[in-house]
């Protein structure tokens, strides 16, 4: 009897981001806007977090027409066809359906399918996550293309009136073919978890009390419209907490992905961190003495903290306002709810 | 160990390049907030930058009791006893 051999996936020694695209919905609230809801003004606003307007979707456009539109521009950049998309990762916290994933009917709408399709949950975080693992199944073998998307529509789980997040929030999405490449175009990822900093930008609360005020007590009494509008679970953040972790412990968290890259603060064309708060940004760059030359991302001016698709949005735009940057080096860093965060030295496409 | 002048100096430098106010106007009696007008994000600045400067440790929770520059001094002092 002859001894079966088992064939494995050939590695690939090298990858690369062949393509980048955005979605910025089409409705701008303005910080006059905001101040309907809380008791502000646009000069505070602006001083304390640096943002002016946000984008928000209108009812109608989902998470996935959102995905949609930024994964078509990333394809049509990358010079790909969706049928040559090994997998489908769409890296989302607001997509309203516990199951079955955005990812999946995203693929079939793009022409993807049979590709394997599916969600993560990283928050602020997941598309850097979303890339270290796009990165790991095309160097794997498992993937030759592989689509990651950044996405979310944020104002379906914000609270207009309270003051610690929901005023900060957009939506949006963001994407990138991660692909085969003759050279290195993405450094090893420093990615983790805190999960002790579970509640430091989290919901309110579970889904379950709204669902039990909903089916009611048996009786048939009509809930209380006020007591379902308050079970509807949203976003909150402690802001000092938050803003102490992504400066300082994300500055090493930065270090050593440069580090692993094998790269000096000197050698980068860009620097995006996850658009949080301006002020996040530039203490940020000030800790890690970036060199003047370094494009830092500020979409967060005009576009808010739009979580997962942030990095992809303010990547795309500062290609788009400089092209010069193209193959140059970017460092990328995200962070957030989890606590999570995740980082990469990636060769702009 | 840093005397409290010491630690009051040293945290009027740290609030001055933070914020812009002249270190005189840093005093053990004004509050951060009310006072020097300094909200919670220039303070979470101060608290890591004093931790480097003082070698201690300034918990989150711990923040929110540092009501006037007296409380930052006193928990420094103590944190450094």
């Amino acid at each position: 009897m002859s001894t079966p051999t088992l064939k494995q996936a050939s590695l690939r020694e090298f990858t690369r981001i062949h393509g980048i695209g955005a979605y910025r919905p089409d409705v701008i609230v303005t910080n006059e806007d905001v101040c309907q809801w809380i008791d502000s003004s646009d000069e505070w606003i602006r001083k304390r977090t640096g943002i002016a307007t946000r984008h928000r979707a209108r009812p109608e456009i989902g998470v996935i027409d959102m995905a949609e539109g930024a994964a078509r521009e990333a394809l049509s950049q990358a010079g790909i066809e969706a049928s040559q998309l090994g997998a489908v990762i769409v890296s989302t916290v607001t997509h309203p359906y516990a199951t079955p994933s955005a990812a999946a009917d995203l693929a079939d709408r793009l022409g993807a399918t049979p590709a394997p399709a599916f969600d993560i949950s990283a928050a602020c975080a997941g598309y850097c996550y979303g890339i270290a693992q796009a990165d790991a199944l095309v160097r794997s073998g498992a993937a030759d293309y592989v689509l990651v998307v950044g996405v979310e529509k944020l104002s379906d789980i914000i609270d207009k009136s309270e003051r610690s997040i929901s005023f900060l929030l957009g939506d949006g999405a963001g994407a990138a073919i991660v692909g085969p490449s003759e050279a290195a175009g993405i450094g090893p990822s420093v990615w983790g978890s805190d999960g002790s900093k579970w509640g430091a930008v989290s919901m309110t609360g579970s889904m379950l009390p709204l669902r039990d005020l909903a089916l009611g007590d048996g009786s048939g009494s009509v809930p209380d419209s006020d007591a379902l509008a308050a079970a509807w679970p949203t976003l909150r953040q402690d802001g000092q907490t938050v803003f102490r972790w992504a400066v300082w412990e994300m500055a090493k968290v930065a270090r050593e992905a440069l580090d692993r890259a094998g790269i000096e603060s000197k050698d980068l064309a860009a620097f995006v961190p996850h658009q949080a708060n301006m002020r996040i940004i530039d203490e940020l760059a000030k800790v890690l003495k970036l060199p003047e030359h370094v494009a830092i991302a500020r979409d967060i001016a005009d576009a808010g903290n739009t979580s997962a698709a942030s990095i992809p949005l303010a990547t795309h735009r500062l290609l788009e306002e400089q092209p010069e940057l193209s193959g140059g080096l970017s460092l990328q860093i995200g962070f957030g709810a989890g606590l999570v965060f995740g980082a990469q030295v990636i060769t702009l496409p | 160990m840093a005397s409290n002048e010491e630690i009051l100096a040293g945290l009027a430098e740290i609030v001055n390049e933070e914020t812009g106010l002249a270190t005189e106007s840093v005093e053990l009696d004004k509050s951060f907030t009310d006072d020097l007008d300094i909200d919670s994000i220039s303070m979470m600045t101060i608290v890591v930058n004093a931790e480097e400067k003082f070698g201690v440790r300034i918990p989150d929770e711990e923040v929110k009791n540092l009501k006037t520059v007296g409380d930052a001094v006193d928990f420094i002092a103590n944190a450094q006893a």
